[in-house]
């Protein structure tokens, strides 16, 4: 992807590029760290359609929920020799039986085979997480598994 | 009253009411300037209500604004931004010089201020508000907008034509004589050259000259030292303001950042004051005579920025409603224009008309800048729209 960078005396630099939809998306990063979000005009990609200040905070979230499915599909690259194993990735559903409990208590290995290599929050990724982790509403539950144990995990972590 | 109960009341209303009008300013879109310099207009003389008893401290507080107006404009770039920016800007920049400082020079000429008011009204009408145009450019969202970095690079020529500019116009107003004159312009000009070299090469032993990780100690030193370089830059007739400015480029980095942040509300309030008190050295009384030109210029000079702004943008293959914005964008006239008129008037070399002058065409120009910027995308639109449904000729 061709990314291009463009200083701002003063202000901080734009580092924007030119989607296939034929828009800019991008970020201006100000000198003090601030941050906006930048997308373009449809019928004018010199103008601003959106340009959306955001804290650091806020930045690494949204880059973490744009980058967590990366994530996954890396994971389940590392899977992939290993036949007949896949990675799959199940919502904790706010209000459901797992929200707000222990890993542990899924007793997911147990019981399907399947184990959770990690969980995502709010766009951050929490790897190997231990059985004392607890689970909030809207975690992205990484697992990996035979097909069978997945099919398991996944009645078990969603039909709760 | 004791007298220092009555200062400290007068000019805890001049700031509170200055806090208002700021306010009231931004909630309907304008730069606060304008409004300023109104205030300023309604307390001096001739004014409504003449104030007693502040002046000593309202005069140094409004020389302290203009320092740490150039101050925080040099803080703003490092000398190898202003290289670059000089390098890839400097054409769109004769052409901004060009179309906007004669309008000032030929209105000085034609009112018979000579040419020493006629480059002091060339700075006045040439050189845009570049604290108005990042607000505005800012509020409406367009810092991610193709066309702002060539709005922003016109601005950087303009700074750093400040920087040529200003030691030459106080030269100049300064010495009686043509050789007198030259010497200064000479001397300045010399002055320019080593703090660049200087900026350029060892800025970061100046950036550790006054850094401190302790935010006091690091704001008395960064203070002390713009007082100190602008003191003495006035007493060898480089003004002061100058010397602020050239301490600035040569402050670089997270030192720069640092005392960016933390000098801008110190500037806000004394640049305040210096609006405030030039407007109560201007007489109102003095502005009706001056407004026929004073329209006339900002009509003309409004339409000089915009071709401007439209030529550099065109330059660099931003399209046509970006380079209207581009255009509308550097209209705003602001700060500088009035460091410019006060420095001219305060040498008592051109009449007093001048300050007339500039004060009403900035109060037109810093409230049609942000209003010319909001505009220009819906007028814009509307025009090609009507161009598009006109019948195609036969």
């Amino acid at each position: 992807m061709n990314v291009e960078v463009t200083p701002l005396p003063g202000i901080g630099t734009r580092q924007d590029f030119m989607i296939r939809a034929g828009r800019r998306v991008g970020v201006v990063t100000h000198r003090d760290g601030k941050f906006e979000l930048i997308v373009s005009h449809q019928d004018d990609p010199d103008g601003c359609a959106a340009s959306i200040a955001l804290t650091p905070s806020e930045a690494s979230t949204l880059a973490g929920l744009l980058g967590s499915p990366q994530l996954v599909a890396h994971l389940e690259e590392q899977h992939r020799e290993v036949a007949g194993i896949s990675t799959k990735q199940f919502p904790i559903v706010p209000g459901s039986r797992f929200d707000g409990s222990p890993l542990a208590e899924t007793e997911l290995r147990t019981r399907t085979g399947a184990s959770i290599v990690a969980v995502v929050r709010a766009g951050s990724v929490h790897p190997s997480p231990r059985p004392d982790f607890v689970f909030a509403g809207g975690d992205l539950v990484v697992v990996v598994g035979t097909s069978d144990g997945l099919t398991a995990a996944a009645e078990l972590l969603g039909g709760g | 009253m004791h007298n220092t109960a009555i200062a400290l009341i007068q000019l805890g209303a001049v700031f509170f009411g200055l806090g208002l009008l700021g306010k009231m300013a931004w909630r309907i879109g304008i730069s606060p300037i304008p409004l300023y310099l109104i205030g300023g207009l309604a307390f001096g003389q001739g004014g409504l209500v003449p104030l007693h008893g502040i002046e000593e401290f309202s005069h140094i507080s409004s020389e302290i604004g203009v320092i740490l107006l150039l101050l925080l404009l040099g803080l703003e770039y490092s000398a190898a931004e202003l290289m670059t920016g000089l390098k890839r800007s400097w054409t769109a920049g004769v052409v901004d010089i060009v179309l906007n400082a004669t309008p000032g020079v030929i209105a000085a000429l034609v009112l018979g201020w000579g040419p020493v008011g006629a480059l002091a009204m060339g700075g006045v009408t040439y050189i845009s508000s570049s604290g108005i145009i990042a607000k505005v450019l800012g509020d409406l969202g367009r810092l991610g907008n193709r066309e702002t970095p060539v709005v922003l690079s016109v601005l950087v020529f303009e700074d750093l034509a400040m920087a040529v500019y200003l030691p030459i116009l106080t030269a100049v107003l300064a010495g009686v004589s043509f050789v007198g004159g030259l010497t200064a312009v000479g001397v300045s000009l010399a002055a320019i050259t080593v703090v660049l070299v200087i900026a350029l090469k060892f800025g970061r032993y100046v950036s550790a000259l006054v850094d401190s990780p302790d935010p006091e100690v690091f704001l008395l030193k960064v203070l002390g030292s713009a007082l100190l370089v602008a003191g003495v830059a006035s007493q060898l007739q480089v003004s002061a303001a100058v010397g602020a400015f050239l301490l600035g480029i040569a402050i670089s980095g997270s030192t720069a950042e640092n005392a960016t942040r933390m000098l801008e509300p110190l500037r806000d309030l004394f640049a305040a004051m210096f609006f405030v008190v030039f407007g109560l050295n201007t007489d109102p009384a003095s502005i009706p005579p001056v407004l026929g030109w004073a329209v006339a210029l900002a009509v003309v000079t409004t339409l000089t920025k915009v071709a401007t702004g439209w030529w550099a943008a065109r330059r660099q293959g931003i399209g046509r409603m970006g380079r209207a914005r581009a255009g509308a964008a550097l209209v705003a006239r602001g700060e500088f224009s009035i460091v410019i008129a006060s420095l001219t008037v305060a040498s008592g070399a051109v009449d007093g008309e001048l300050a007339a002058l500039a004060t009403a065409y900035v109060l037109l120009m810093a409230v049609l800048g942000p209003v010319a910027a909001r505009v220009v995308e819906p007028l814009a639109q509307k025009f090609t729209r009507m161009r598009g449904t006109a019948p195609a000729p036969a």
